[in-house]
């Protein structure tokens, strides 16, 4: 598939439903793909859970959320390009007994939705799920208007606000499976709907607490959302250095699991944190808040992200090798940490 | 989720004892307000005899079970007024009205803007203008999606329809037809800075909700028998277009000195000046409301 297909199914869908009836034929199940099992997962809940309802804002194509609508169309709410009006009436319907899932791309959901979840979504402690997809600066060339490298910093600083990244297919089950009885609002960020395979299965989890997933002695790696398979890749790359590297998938980004990072800072002595994200105030910025409050001395830190600045233009992948948040740029920040 | 319709808290109400309910949630106010040291006297003195007909006519609540689902939902978009709205909920006997003597002190319950996980009978929080016609139209779809009977009912003010979010609402109301969601603009003539048609056109109100798909009435929001007329005249099914009632209203109706004056919409009586207000707003509205 071209970077031109590749951005263009973003809006239309067209090239989704193509991969995914030719991934299902393959017997492949539409895996590594979280944005297409946004819509048939919600369905499934919704089929033991009336309190599932979903809304979008004219992009139902491309968040997936026509899965749901073509198997539950009495709970789905399409309110035409109107995000701060999806978002308050989701909570409208969170007062009246409803989960509601509120999806549109992750810009336009913290961004311009931001005072509407701050306002009626986390104040009033409303079930509301803000789903913000194609996150970060996964809609590549379509420019800045379209990323969110600032939503994490803004959804991290809302109380009584649970902010998590889905890692990948899996996860994303996972995430939106135990949505249903998490208190209080949520920002659920999603990449582009093309996130490669971490958890084999649907992974046991718990809000606010890190997963684990690779042991290490010389570095300990952080990563969330988009960036936690090319952590795991780095640290495949750093083995054949010599190092041993830690990785630790923190996809709740609040309430942060401190724990899990002063350990971590203690054990391998070395902290990089990877997020796909402007690197103020976002994980990395919780991660150092967190160690310097903890008292962790001695543990050589560092944040990569995107630099404060507007991201040039490209398609995805060239932009993440720019920026060094793919495999190849991760295994070279952490030597250079660790040199 | 199957839900009971909840009967009114209130037979229906006399003209006569609504415009004593009106006068008490002015006098309340007053009262709070000195309490606080500052408070949004005018904005609640416009809605005062709207607020007595929804509270004491038209909302199927019931105080001894806040939290019904069947209820009747009410929003105050314009939060600013809920001075006036925390006397009728302590009267109604949604909670003590000894609570209120703490208004706005540290810790307590009722501030400026209503807070729903505080205070029991408030649907829904609020404070920042614009919001309350899009969790309307969340509610009355969630009525719709489980099948309940309830109305829901968004208190606006005219100043507040510069907000761009009301529109997307009111289009979307109008685009599912939500038959049982109702807005109240209290159309009180003035915002902070001056008159509203000075600072911001948001007339004609009426032609404007209509073309997005909406029913109105434009009433004499300080007449009770018109009120509660209009209420009477409202459809009630599922499908259908939204109604929007359009109360013209006076803006510190009720107290001269404050009426249509730019100067109060917060202000703070003191000393005789206390006294004389209470005097005037304890001898009732002299003509019946007409605007002047």
């Amino acid at each position: 598939m071209s970077e031109w297909q590749d951005q263009s199914e973003i809006f239309n869908g067209t090239a989704d439903t193509a991969l995914k009836d030719a991934r299902s034929a393959d017997g492949n199940d539409r895996r590594g793909t979280t944005a297409f099992v946004f819509g048939d997962e919600l369905a499934d809940i919704a089929d033991r859970d009336p309190r599932v309802a979903v809304l979008t804002a004219d992009l139902a194509r491309s968040n997936r959320a026509v899965d749901f609508q073509g198997r539950h169309p009495e709970r789905f709410v399409n309110v035409g390009i109107a995000e701060k009006n999806m978002i308050t009436a989701a909570a409208g319907m969170a007062s009246c007994g409803y989960v509601p899932f509120a999806a549109t791309f992750a810009s336009f959901a913290a961004l311009l939705g931001c005072e509407q979840i701050r306002t009626d979504c986390a104040y009033p402690r409303m079930p509301v799920r803000v789903v913000g997809h194609h996150s970060g600066m996964s809609m590549g060339f379509y420019g800045t208007s379209h990323h969110s490298l600032e939503d994490l910093g803004i959804m991290r600083t809302i109380a009584d606000l649970t902010v998590v990244c889905a890692t990948d297919e899996n996860h994303l089950r996972a995430v939106l499976r135990a949505s249903m009885d998490h208190p209080g609002a949520m920002y659920i960020r999603l990449g582009r709907g093309r996130d490669p395979e971490v958890y084999p299965t649907v992974p046991e989890i718990v809000f606010g607490r890190s997963i684990r997933l690779r042991e290490g002695s010389d570095l300990t790696i952080l990563a969330t959302g988009s960036t936690v398979r090319p952590a795991l890749d780095a640290a495949a790359l750093l083995a054949d250095d010599g190092y041993s590297t830690r990785v630790v998938d923190m996809f709740t980004v609040s309430p942060l699991d401190k724990d899990e990072v002063v350990a971590s800072a203690a054990a391998t002595g070395a902290v990089l944190t990877v997020e796909e994200h402007n690197v103020t105030n976002g994980l990395g910025t919780a991660v150092a808040e967190t160690l310097f409050e903890a008292g962790v001395s001695g543990s050589r830190f560092k944040r990569l992200g995107v630099p404060d600045e507007h991201v040039i233009l490209g398609p995805p992948a060239a932009l993440y090798a720019h920026y060094q948040l793919d495999a190849t740029g991760i295994a070279t920040q952490a030597k250079e940490l660790m040199r | 989720m199957s839900l009971s319709t909840v009967r009114p808290a209130t037979a229906a109400a006399s003209p006569e004892s609504l415009a004593q309910k009106a006068m008490f949630i002015r006098l309340e106010t007053v009262r709070l307000s000195r309490i606080a040291g500052a408070g949004h006297y005018s904005a609640v003195f416009s809605a005062a005899e709207l607020l007595a007909a929804l509270y004491y006519s038209e909302l199927r609540v019931d105080p001894r079970n806040p939290r019904d689902p069947g209820r009747d939902r009410f929003v105050l978009s314009k939060g600013h007024a809920a001075i006036g709205l925390y006397p009728v909920l302590a009267d109604l006997g949604f909670f003590e009205p000894a609570l209120l003597d703490d208004y706005t002190r540290l810790g307590s319950a009722f501030g400026d803007h209503p807070d729903m996980k505080k205070i029991p009978g408030i649907d829904f929080s609020s404070g920042s203008l614009g919001h309350g016609l899009s969790v309307g139209f969340g509610m009355a779809m969630a009525g719709r999606m489980s099948g309940a009977d309830y109305r829901t009912w968004v208190m606006l003010g005219d100043g507040e329809l510069a907000e761009g979010q009301i529109w997307e609402a009111a289009m979307s109301a109008g685009h599912y037809g939500l038959g049982r969601l109702r807005a109240v603009v209290d159309v009180n003539q003035l915002g902070i800075d001056g008159f509203t048609k000075d600072v911001m056109t948001v007339e004609p109100i009426a032609a404007r909700f209509e073309s997005f798909g909406w029913e109105t009435r434009r009433i004499d929001g300080h007449d009770l028998p018109g009120i509660l007329a209009a209420f009477a005249s409202l459809p009630d099914a599922d499908r259908g277009r939204p109604q929007c009632i359009i109360a013209d209203t006076v803006k510190g109706r009720g107290v001269r000195r404050m009426e249509l004056s730019p100067d109060w919409h917060v202000g703070n009586l003191v000393g005789a000046d206390y006294d004389d207000v209470v005097a005037e707003l304890s001898a009732g509205l002299s003509d019946g409301g007409t605007p002047r």
